[in-house]
């Protein structure tokens, strides 16, 4: 052994102790790191779950409600105008009357009256106009108690607090205890919660109205970026010649792919509404701000997905005398089309989670009506998201959240579609 | 306007266009000895004379689309009486809309007066003559080109490359729309942001350090319509960008390193896409989240600690959108560190380094000009990130550089400015066109140099 | 191996497994000794390596040949444990450097491959400067007391490298700016500025030039004076200029062992003879 290799050894001996300490030290650096990521994954899970799961559940009081036809149809000429009309609330009021007949002064009536939401006499509404023959009769109605019922009966409001500081007076309490006694309090499912709009009184708020939105714009975005995009991928990938202006409008769409959203939105009310008059608020303006924003991501999928398409293919279809085109539509296209289908639920995606160019282009006004087509006032989910998250309403945090779940069970489905594709159909030549 | 019933003629003619050609192509082929005699196939007939059905009422409903109601305004306009013609643009738009409202039969804002009865009337009657005359000249344009093309079609023409190269100039077309996208953004922002800067002057814009846009309420407070100094927004962008950085950054870097040089296939395979799971999270959810759970529960820990925490910090902010960049900054680095060859980990490897060594010293070293280009690329997006900062950041524009005051950021301001009801050419709305330019501007030269930088590093190894 | 269904046919090959290797697999001096060692890929599927005795002599080149994926290289990549790092690798028999078994549980993988140094197929030079690429193992070894002294190593390495008088002037510059044959050569340099023992090539020449190959082999004729070699070729002539015992390695068998005249002269197996007359390869 030569006396170089001999000191090496030692050498490298001495310093071993000190490099494997480094050595692992580095490797829980790592460890650390991924843990941190997973633990901000599942406390963001586990947030959001536990403050919206109870929103799935609505408070509702029976109430026992005469349909008096002295207030309901005071004429008798049972037509419908008037009885869509008609004092339901009155009803409602006059049953909580009959269970607390002690209530008179007239504060403590109001306050009794704000057990059950303003909203609640929609229901009996309902019930009349779908039948009529229920004038006069007598029956049991479970209806949506409000936000502050709801909150407190879920838990979210002390009991033990000082009266001046809970939303829910000591009178209200013992009525509600009261009621709970007689087991005329109920937690049922919030079927309101996917059937209504938009409303201030959040036990009334529903996600139906952004839904739809969300829905009309995602069509319309998906109706314009995909024929655009696999356009301008199968130009760029196949049949544009490399020049500087092919060049150009490569650097443009990585370019635009990395534009902060709220830019498009700037773009969307400048040009789009203002100048090419498009209506404001509307799933149409949306979906053309959308579109302008996935673009790129579908364009940037579809080249890779056209490139991943071997050259033996095309000129297999070229040698037997298909045009270009051909060749593309017949034999590329569909190799290609599972990629490109991916990169677009992968945009699309986006796109249904976006929200900040929206705000720009009035899709964050409070509409209650549920949208009936791509030019009416809408909103989606995730501005409603945003317009609830803003409320002051203790009721509407659940709500939020459970809008947020709503929203993330679309994504997710999204998102494994788009993964279970590219693995049913990846290919490797 | 009936634009959907006009759209489905169109959609009609086109349909029969194509049966159209592709019959008259074989009863042409049928004298000549059959379909074979046929330059292109019958489809390609078809397809050809539904092109030049379709294409020339396309055109038509597109520019009664676009022109019918200007056209049709200016028309109800000059026969409105005088007082109301010379009313200050703003207020005859009201008008207009109020005419507008009668004439679909909503409830009107206005009072009802007699001359407005009369012009939305005038209105209902020229549209009805406008849409009329829109059907008439689609159905007129198409029969014509129906009898057009029926004189064409003969085995000689060729219709597969006539229909080919329209599809091939349509996706040329498309192709330019990333272009013109680009052009909008510059001419419409910049244009607007021009007619700022004419009340507005750029210095201040550019050094002021005081940002209130709100109108004085005083004469001779400070810039008597609000003031416009930038600075304080950039520094509060700054910040809560910074912040981000020094969490995503580290957090995602080692991960990707993790992930990449030491994790096993299967243990990669599990937790990648559950850490990709934080990118697919809209933003509004982690604003939701800023908000109502990260920043009280910085305050409460401040005030436990005993310093005075903003409810609306930086620092909450900052925080949460380190999170949201974490899967950005993990997964670009990834494919830059999974880019370095193989070859120079062995090649270290024999040496006997060990792997941290051979990372920190052999691999980190290579990949950095690629990890940069990323971490710019990160930068520009949590620069021009909006939701988190809406919700969770302030809106007063405090210059400082404690993370746990309130600062406000170039998009909050934006956001605040635009969706308020301001009219569009006040100087507030023009001012978020202003910042929106300066923020293109900002995150457009980072996006270039973050690409260059990549792709020169990925030439380099390829 | 497409010509193999014929060489099959002769007689040898079907037992090779019963005759094992012939000629002499043992060396007077031993540096390194193998002993019977197998190898698996893909946690057993692929029998890479099949029972393999080969001892590797002091200060002498011992040169690996044979067709591609007879295992050769295997062989060489398990003689500095590069294979820990292939997923589903294992290895079996024992390895040992100077008495002590490489394999061995106490057995630290550092400080073996500070012992048993690599050179690459193809020249891997780090993305540093020349001065970098040489200093890196010294540095990470903690060799070098201070500059003067790490200055000095990667001078003497350079030189050894033969090296020196090229790039003397131009240390600071990339390595991965060097011509290939200049490349491979800082990547030896790189080996023997830590003071490995054993230099393990892997096909050193394959990415190289005529010239710069004639200067490579000179340049491992020199090291042999101071380091056991072992070095994997796909050239029969290389084998031939510069090893003083070759190796025939077939479907992961090593078939016989000889000294390098012996075997290019007068083979001992039918199957050597048939790899250097060139019937396969």
């Amino acid at each position: 052994m030569t006396e170089a290799a001999k000191s090496t050894i030692d050498l490298v001996n001495a310093s071993l102790k000190k490099r494997y300490a480094s050595e692992r030290r580095f490797r829980r650096l790592g460890v650390l790191a991924i843990g941190l990521g997973l633990l901000f994954v599942s406390i963001l899970f586990f947030d959001i779950f536990s403050k919206g799961y109870t929103a799935f559940q609505q408070t509702h009081i029976r109430v026992q409600v005469y349909y008096d036809a002295s207030i309901l149809d005071p004429e008798g000429t049972r037509n419908e105008d008037d009885l869509a009309f008609a004092d339901y609330m009155a009803l409602i009021k006059q049953g909580l009357r009959d269970v607390f007949p002690e209530v008179t002064d007239r504060r403590a009536k109001r306050e009794l009256y704000q057990l059950v939401s303003p909203g609640a006499d929609q229901e009996l509404r309902k019930r009349i106009l779908e039948n009529p023959g229920l004038i006069g009769t007598e029956e049991q109605v479970w209806v949506r108690a409000n936000d502050d019922i709801d909150m407190l009966i879920k838990g979210h409001i002390d009991r033990d607090m000082p009266e001046s500081n809970r939303r829910v007076s000591d009178r209200t309490l013992e009525w509600v205890d009261r009621l709970e006694q007689r087991n005329e309090v109920e937690k049922r499912f919030n079927t309101g919660f996917f059937t209504n709009g938009d409303s201030r009184q959040p036990e009334q708020a529903g996600i139906a109205g952004a839904l739809m939105g969300s829905f009309y714009t995602l069509m319309l975005t998906l109706l314009f970026s995909f024929p655009l995009a696999v356009g301008t991928a199968i130009f760029l990938e196949e049949f544009a010649p490399k020049n500087r202006w092919t060049d150009l409008i490569e650097v443009n769409i990585n370019n635009l792919a990395a534009v902060p959203s709220i830019i498009f939105g700037l773009l969307g009310l400048a040009v789009f509404i203002n100048f090419f008059g498009v209506p404001r608020s509307t799933p149409l303006v949306g979906a053309l701000v959308l579109t302008l924003m996935t673009l790129p991501t579908i364009i940037i999928a579809s080249r890779s997905a056209l490139k991943s398409v071997p050259p033996s293919i095309r000129e297999a279809a070229l040698g037997v005398g298909a045009s270009p085109l051909q060749t593309q539509f017949h034999h590329v296209l569909p190799l290609a089309m599972p990629g490109m289908l991916t990169g677009t639920i992968i945009g699309m995606a986006q796109a249904l989670g976006e929200t900040a160019p929206l705000l720009m282009i009035g899709m964050i006004a409070f509409i209650v009506d549920v949208p009936q087509g791509i030019t009416d006032p809408a909103t989606v989910l995730p501005v409603q998201i945003f317009l609830w998250a803003d409320s002051p309403e203790r009721a509407f945090v659940e709500r939020t959240s459970a809008a947020i779940m709503v929203l993330l069970a679309f994504l997710i489905t999204m998102n494994l579609t788009a993964v279970l594709l590219r693995k049913r159909f990846e290919r490797r030549w | 306007m009936q634009s959907s019933l006009l759209i489905i003629l169109v959609l009609g003619m086109v349909a029969f266009g194509y049966l159209f050609g592709r019959r008259r192509s074989i009863a042409v082929s049928r004298n000549r000895g059959g379909i074979t005699r046929l330059h292109s196939l019958p489809i390609y007939y078809g397809f050809y004379t539904a092109l030049w059905v379709g294409l020339p009422a396309l055109a038509i409903v597109m520019m009664a689309v676009f022109f019918e109601d200007s056209i049709i305004t200016r028309l109800v306009i000059a026969g409105l009486p005088d007082q109301l013609r010379e009313l200050h643009p703003d207020q005859l738009g009201l008008v207009m809309n109020d005419i507008r409202n009668m004439a679909t039969g909503n409830i009107v804002a206005g009072e009802l007066t007699a001359e407005l009865q009369l012009a939305s009337e005038h209105y209902v009657r020229l549209q009805a003559y406008a849409d009329r005359v829109t059907w008439i000249l689609v159905a007129c344009i198409s029969v014509l080109s129906l009898v057009f093309v029926r004189s064409r079609i003969s085995p000689e023409l060729r219709a597969r490359n006539a229909v080919e190269k329209t599809v091939i100039v349509t996706m040329m077309v498309f192709s330019t729309i990333a272009i013109l996208t680009t052009l909008g953004v510059i001419f419409s922002v910049f244009y607007e942001s021009m007619l700022f800067f004419q009340q507005v002057p750029l210095s201040e814009f550019l050094f002021s350090t005081k940002w209130s846009p709100q109108i004085a309420l005083r004469a001779d407070q400070v810039g008597a319509s609000g003031s416009f100094g930038s600075i304080p927004l950039f520094a509060g962008t700054l910040l809560v960008s910074a912040i981000a950085m020094l969490v995503a950054v580290p957090i995602g870097l080692m991960s990707a390193i993790y992930l990449a040089e030491y994790a096993s296939p299967r243990f990669r395979a599990f937790t990648k896409p559950l850490l990709e799971i934080l990118a697919g999270i809209p933003t509004v959810v982690y604003g939701f989240f800023a908000a109502l759970t990260m920043a009280p529960f910085i305050r409460n820990l401040g005030e436990r600690l005993g310093m005075d925490v903003a409810s609306e910090s930086a620092l909450a902010a900052g925080l949460v959108m380190g999170v949201m960049i974490i899967p950005f900054v993990s997964s670009l680095s990834d494919d830059v560190i999974n880019a370095v060859p193989q070859s120079l980990r062995e090649g270290s490897a024999a040496l006997g380094a060990t792997r941290s060594e051979t990372i920190k010293r052999v691999v980190f070293p290579a990949a950095l000009p690629g990890i940069v280009g990323g971490v710019l690329l990160a930068m520009s997006r949590a620069i021009g990130e909006t939701m988190i900062v809406v919700m969770a950041a302030g809106l007063s524009a405090n210059l400082t550089a404690n993370p746990l005051e309130s600062v406000t950021t170039v998009t909050v301001q934006i956001v605040t400015l635009l969706t308020g009801d301001q009219e569009f050419d006040s100087v507030k709305t023009l001012a978020a066109f202003a910042l929106g330019l300066s923020l293109f501007v900002v995150t457009l030269i980072l996006n270039i140099i973050a690409l260059r930088t990549v792709r020169k590093y990925r030439e380099q190894y390829d | 191996m497409d010509t193999l269904p014929a060489a099959r046919q002769k007689p040898g090959l079907s037992d090779l497994h019963l005759q094992g290797t012939v000629g002499d697999v043992s060396h007077p001096n031993p540096r390194m000794s193998c002993n019977d060692v197998d190898v698996y890929y893909d946690n057993g599927a692929v029998h890479a390596i099949k029972s393999i005795t080969l001892d590797i002599g002091n200060q002498e080149v011992l040169a690996m040949i044979g067709p591609s994926g007879c295992g050769k290289s295997t062989l060489l990549r398990c003689l500095n444990r590069m294979n820990d790092n292939i997923d589903g690798c294992k290895v079996s028999g024992s390895i040992h450097l100077d008495e002590h078994d490489i394999y061995d549980r106490q057995r630290d993988v550092v400080l073996l491959r500070a012992q048993v140094g690599m050179v690459f197929q193809k020249p891997n030079p780090f993305p540093k400067s020349i001065y970098e690429n040489v200093a890196y193992g010294p540095k990470i070894h903690g060799l070098a007391k201070d500059k003067t002294d790490l200055d000095e190593i990667v001078e003497t390495s350079l030189k050894r490298a033969a090296l020196w008088d090229e790039v003397k002037d131009r240390l600071a510059q990339p390595g991965t700016g060097l011509s290939g044959g200049q490349q491979q050569r800082l990547c030896i340099a790189r080996a023997i500025a830590v003071s490995p023992e054993v230099i393990l090539m892997d096909e050193p020449c394959s990415a190289l030039d005529p010239i710069a190959t004639a200067k490579v082999e000179e340049l491992i004729d020199e090291l042999r004076a101071e380091y056991t070699i072992a070095i994997v070729t796909h050239s029969m002539q290389q084998a031939a200029r510069v090893s003083q015992r070759t190796a025939y390695f077939h479907l992961g068998h090593l078939v016989e062992v000889n000294d390098t005249d012996k075997v290019f002269t007068n083979p001992e197996h039918h199957l050597t003879e048939a790899y250097i007359t060139g019937r396969f390869g």
